[in-house]
């Protein structure tokens, strides 16, 4: 596969960082690299990854399943991540993730017809001192009200 | 940036370079003492920067609260083997936000710490272990240390001082059993994070079986200080046995939630009141989690006491990972139970059968109880499903499932018997059903 020279930089800075006989210790952070540039763990990103970390396709393809952020098949362009753990909870964070879910029309770890959107609901993200909080890609938001999640999937929707 | 306003009550010994114009920066941080505790420590023996290490009384920020200094003598320093230093930054223990703004504020204070840590174990390389969801932290680290290399801080011959040390990110990709030490370190060998069996412990077989330290990113920050001020120094700012200042995210029902550097030992109540801004209007404490959601609760006739991993402990919880969740008294203590347990059930890695299985079905129990559908007999069995996985799972996750339901149970057991499901019996009359409990 080809990738942008940026995330080529990325791979090779990366192998890089261990042992020549430990390049399985990239597998991980490739994953999750490439698929941010892909949109999924795809069949071929796990035979990608397998050559180029010299890592038995099997070996790779196991830890996909294991890793929450990982995915096989595509999500929203923009993934709206809502917590709900306790200390968000305590401060409406349940009831955000509804509202989130009401406003999408779509559950946990689904994705709207059009792709713009996704939702899932999430463990601490580590915004607890500043929740409740919600994450959109790798964008953290904190003390978010059911208003201001309206305002960010507005504005969003119309940059798309 | 910080994410809120710093309270007047902090002592700054961690933090003291927050707020400072680019703070993030190698030219702030060589402005302001940085990289001085590194060049001192090389005039050190490994074994003297292990003694103040020791004598400073630290202890690991992560959650166990292991005393950093003999952590690091148990590394065999005349192994052949490569040595490793290990900086968990996989913060995942529910309430915990604090290694993010270190890392964030003061990026070159973890570099400096995992140097005199490697210079102590002789070690010649680093990782730092962040989750993935940390994104921009990882890129934040990266220039970092991109800058330490440009400046000569990291690589070969550092400073022309001699010694060697390589450091880079490591990322997750979400698990919470990746921030147990030895699933991070299956995580950073490219494997799934399941816990490895104990012992051989880390200090001797760690990653790829070599020497290893691993420490919470808190635990190294206070490192550079330690060497900077003295161990005792450091030690006097706490209680005995209980160095430093500590990291405490407070959250939940206050008025001023936030992050804050305070002397080991301060008051709970203090801390809720003082630094806290007290409780929203007209509310009452009702209990807290002092240390992330692994901790027994406490009631709030329990909460006044010094916050140091000895007295919580006397107390019958644990400091954990400084994590305080205050909750007042509109909360829901099923409700609170069942998040919890929804998080360990979900979390759990499913390599041992106790945790992978009694997660599971306390999950559920949980969920009738909070809606309405528990028996009152499941109210023990939650407790004793509990105390059976206490002690006998692979790793910590199932006590740290276990030992917060016990306590809720415990200390709020009305609150479980007002939601059970009442039991009903016919009475005379046709399709007459009344309550009996
Ligand atoms: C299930 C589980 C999750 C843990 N998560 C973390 C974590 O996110 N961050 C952390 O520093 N330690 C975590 N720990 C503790 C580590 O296993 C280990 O004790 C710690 O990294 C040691 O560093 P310290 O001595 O500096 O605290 C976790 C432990 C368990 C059992
Ligand atoms: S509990 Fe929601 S971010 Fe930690």
């Amino acid at each position: 596969m080809n990738f942008s020279p940026a995330l080529e930089a990325r791979i090779s800075k990366i192998l890089g960082n261990y042992p020549e006989d430990r390049k399985r210790s990239a597998v991980i952070p490739l994953l999750l690299f490439i698929q941010d540039e892909v949109g999924a763990v795809t069949k071929e990103v796990v035979d990608e990854v397998s050559h180029r970390t010299g890592t038995p396709r099997v070996q790779v393809d196991e830890v996909v399943g294991f890793y929450s952020m990982l995915h096989r098949k595509p999500i929203g362009k923009y993934h709206v991540q809502v917590c709900t753990n306790v200390s968000c909870m305590l401060v409406g964070g349940t009831e955000l993730y509804h509202h989130a879910a009401k406003k999408l029309g779509i559950g946990h770890k689904e994705t709207a017809a059009d792709g713009v959107f996704s939702l899932e609901e999430v463990e601490c993200m580590g915004a607890c001192s500043w929740a409740p909080a919600v994450q959109i890609n790798y964008d953290f938001h904190h003390k978010v009200t059911p208003e201001k999640l309206d305002q960010l999937l507005d504005s969003l929707r119309k940059i798309q | 940036m910080l994410y809120n306003q710093p309270s007047p009550h902090e002592t700054r010994v961690l933090t003291r370079r927050f707020g400072l114009p680019n703070s993030a920066s190698i030219d702030t941080y060589l402005a302001s003492d940085g990289y001085k505790a590194f060049l001192k420590a090389m005039q050190m023996a490994p074994d003297e920067i292990v003694g103040e290490v020791k004598t400073s009384a630290l202890r690991g920020r992560g959650g166990a609260g292991f005393p950093t200094g003999m952590k690091w003598s148990f590394v065999p320093r005349n192994s052949p083997k490569p040595k490793y230093i290990v900086v968990n930054a996989d913060e995942s223990e529910p309430a915990t936000c604090k290694d993010r703004v270190l890392m964030e504020e003061d990026p070159h204070g973890l570099i400096e710490g995992t140097m005199i840590a490697a210079r102590a174990i002789g070690s010649e390389k680093g990782y730092i272990y962040i989750r993935g969801e940390y994104r921009y932290l990882i890129d934040h680290m990266d220039r970092a240390i991109d800058e330490a290399y440009a400046r000569g801080w990291l690589g070969k011959n550092i400073q022309g001082t001699g010694m060697n040390f390589d450091l880079s990110t490591h990322t997750g990709a979400g698990a919470y059993e990746c921030g147990e030490e030895s699933a991070l370190l299956e995580s950073l060998e490219g494997k799934r994070g399941n816990p490895r069996l104990k012992p051989p412990f880390p200090a001797t077989h760690g990653v790829y079986q070599c020497p290893t330290v691993v420490n919470n990113v808190e635990t190294f920050y206070a490192v550079p200080h330690i060497i900077n001020m003295g161990g005792q120094a450091f030690a006097d700012l706490g209680t005995p046995k209980n160095g430093g200042t500590r990291m405490f995210c407070l959250s939940g029902h206050i008025n001023n939630p936030g992050v804050f550097e305070l002397k080991m030992g301060a008051n709970l109540l203090w801390m809720i009141d003082a630094v806290g801004g007290g409780l929203r209007s007209g509310r009452k404490l009702k209990a807290v989690i002092p240390g992330g959601s692994s901790c027994p609760i406490l009631r709030a006739d329990e909460c006044d006491l010094a916050m140091d991993y000895d007295t919580v402990a006397k107390a019958g919880s644990m400091l954990g990972s400084g994590g305080v969740v205050i909750m007042d008294d509109t909360t829901d203590m099923v409700a609170v139970g069942l998040r919890i347990m929804s998080f360990y059930a979900h979390e759990s890695c499913g390599w041992c059968i106790p945790c992978r299985e009694g997660t599971t079905w306390l999950k559920k129990m949980l969920w009738r109880m909070n809606n309405g559908e528990g028996r009152k007999q499941d109210i023990d069995l939650i407790n004793e499903l509990s105390k059976n996985m206490l002690g006998r799972t692979f790793c910590a996750l199932g006590d740290a499932a276990a030992m917060p339901t016990i306590s809720l149970v415990e200390k709020f057991r009305d609150e479980f018997e007002a939601k059970v499901r009442p039991v009903m019996v016919p009475v005379s009359g046709p399709d007459q059903l009344v309550a009996i409990s």
